[in-house]
């Protein structure tokens, strides 16, 4: 089954690209630097205006609102942005955040929806369109694989390094539950222990999820290890 | 004239005298605005003299067409420093009409309201009243409106990768400006509250000196300042969040995408 097929995309610096990408699969995008490739991620998460279609579970982008077509085409910057004090804050419900009210990031465990794979249950008594409440045993779980404690969520931002600023968008990242991934050279800076953990979180939610994962690498030991595909991008002239 | 002590321009050039000295100190210690000080301190003797004759020419014709069409010139006068006052303004159109128009609706509204419903002069529009009260507002709201305005778009170019990264994670652009959007408010406001808190404590707000000095009593002197601080006050708020959320949509485009294109760098 077809999960993302974007077709006859025009980014800003290059293309029309057209390919598509299986359900559960993953392609890995090579390519000299300053060829397009994080631009071309940026168009199919609908960041930049972009001519062409891109079909996500055979439905076109600008048949959804973006910020739901966002959620399921999750990108993944190469240098990650935080914007809050607090670790945690960036998970918490930003509409509750903005009117000062704290929700508890241990509140309401869910045991009915535990075939979710972080168990990020929509509040049931919330209508709110964004409300997220993070149930505590799957994200700690989550956060250990990805070597942190669950202590990580009151740290304070100005304190994590690159490498832990990394780690920590992708767990971000995967909270929403994506259809897709798009990584933007998601191991960059990492050391080899923790590139190994973040590549065995990914292939686990890609096989508990079956969401398929766009993903731009350098390195050929990655490539052979992640790719069920390699594409190669070319410059421009 | 009853009462007042004539300024003659001699009186005057004693005063200019101090904003020499002030440049040529500044001159000595290159501070590089020596220049513009006495530029604008130029423009000020300039800008002023004209306006007492058009203002006696107007005050003496009373006519509701000389009145409106000072108040356009005041307005437009007022959207052009908006723009040019910002680092980043939006580009095209914009950049100028979205602090004219916040500027329109609030100390417009505000200024006509204030004369028809509280001042109440013969007529409404009665030169002597309208056209210095709409540019107290005018001046005050104009200041909220280019420092909330610059607040928001360096804002907005300084912290783009992580309202991308808010974007794509799934929010709004409301959502993902909101922060910033309230922090350009806030900024906007920041004076208007200074100034009340200190009016009568620290400062004797400018327009109440002038009665005072023009032998009005000081009873009737403080009622009409609280009048005007709560008027601009009212002007500047209300202009202010117009502005900045006009601004904050138009840094977006339909699909919710940060669009700093549309700004000018």
């Amino acid at each position: 089954m077809i999960r993302l097929k974007p077709e006859g995309l025009r980014t800003i610096y290059g293309g029309p690209f057209s390919f598509s990408v299986e359900r559960g699969e993953c392609v890995v995008l090579s390519g000299p630097s300053g060829c397009g490739k994080t631009l071309l991620l940026r168009a199919l998460a609908d960041l930049d205006p972009a001519e062409g279609t891109i079909q996500l579970d055979g439905t076109e982008r600008n048949t959804m609102p973006a910020p739901q077509w966002r959620k399921q085409v999750g990108w993944l910057p190469a240098e990650s942005a935080w914007w809050a004090d607090v670790v945690g804050d960036h998970f918490r419900d930003q509409k509750s955040e903005a009117r000062d009210q704290k929700v508890p990031i241990s509140g309401n465990v869910d045991a009915t929806s535990s075939s979710r794979f972080l168990n990020v249950g929509k509040k049931p008594d919330q209508k709110k369109r964004d409300a997220q409440a993070i149930t505590p045993a799957k994200v700690a779980s989550t956060l250990g694989k990805l070597g942190f404690g669950e202590d990580v969520l009151e740290w304070r931002v100005e304190r994590l390094s690159t490498g832990e600023k990394q780690r920590l968008a992708l767990f971000r990242l995967l909270l929403n539950e994506p259809k897709v991934l798009l990584l933007d050279e998601p191991t960059a800076a990492l050391d080899v222990s923790n590139v190994w953990k973040v590549e065995e979180v990914i292939a686990e939610y890609r096989n508990a999820t079956g969401a398929a994962v766009v993903w731009v690498s350098h390195n050929p030991e990655q490539i052979a290890r992640v790719a069920d595909r390699h594409l190669q991008l070319w410059g421009a002239e | 004239m009853n009462g007042i002590i004539q300024l003659s321009p001699f009186d005057l050039s004693l005063a200019a005298l101090l904003v020499i000295a002030l440049a040529l100190v500044c001159r000595r210690l290159r501070l590089g605005i020596g220049g513009k000080l006495l530029w604008n301190a130029t423009r000020t003797v300039i800008q002023l003299s004209l306006i007492g004759f058009v203002l006696k020419a107007l005050f003496a014709s009373s006519s509701p067409v000389w009145v409106a069409l000072m108040a356009l010139v005041m307005l437009l006068g007022a959207g052009r420093e908006v723009r040019a006052r910002q680092k980043n303004p939006l580009r095209g159109g914009w950049g100028f009409g979205v602090g004219l128009s916040a500027m329109f609706v609030s100390s417009f509204v505000v200024a006509v309201l204030a004369l028809a419903v509280v001042v109440g002069p013969e007529p409404w529009y009665a030169p002597r009243y309208a056209i210095p009260l709409l540019g107290m507002l005018l001046g005050n709201t104009m200041n909220g409106l280019s420092l909330s305005l610059n607040h928001l778009t360096q804002n907005v170019r300084s912290n783009r990768a992580a309202i991308e990264t808010r974007l794509a994670l799934g929010q709004t652009k409301s959502e993902a400006i909101a922060d910033i959007r309230r922090e350009s408010v806030r900024t906007g406001l920041i004076p208007i509250i200074n100034s009340m808190a200190a009016a009568g404590l620290v400062s004797l707000p400018g327009m109440m000196t002038g009665q005072i000095l023009a032998g009005n009593s000081p009873v009737d002197a403080v009622r009409y300042q609280i009048l005007l601080l709560f008027l601009i006050a009212g002007g500047t708020g209300f202009g202010t969040l117009a502005a900045v959320w006009m601004s904050s949509h138009r840094l977006f485009d339909d699909r919710h995408r940060l669009r700093l294109d549309r700004m000018r760098s």
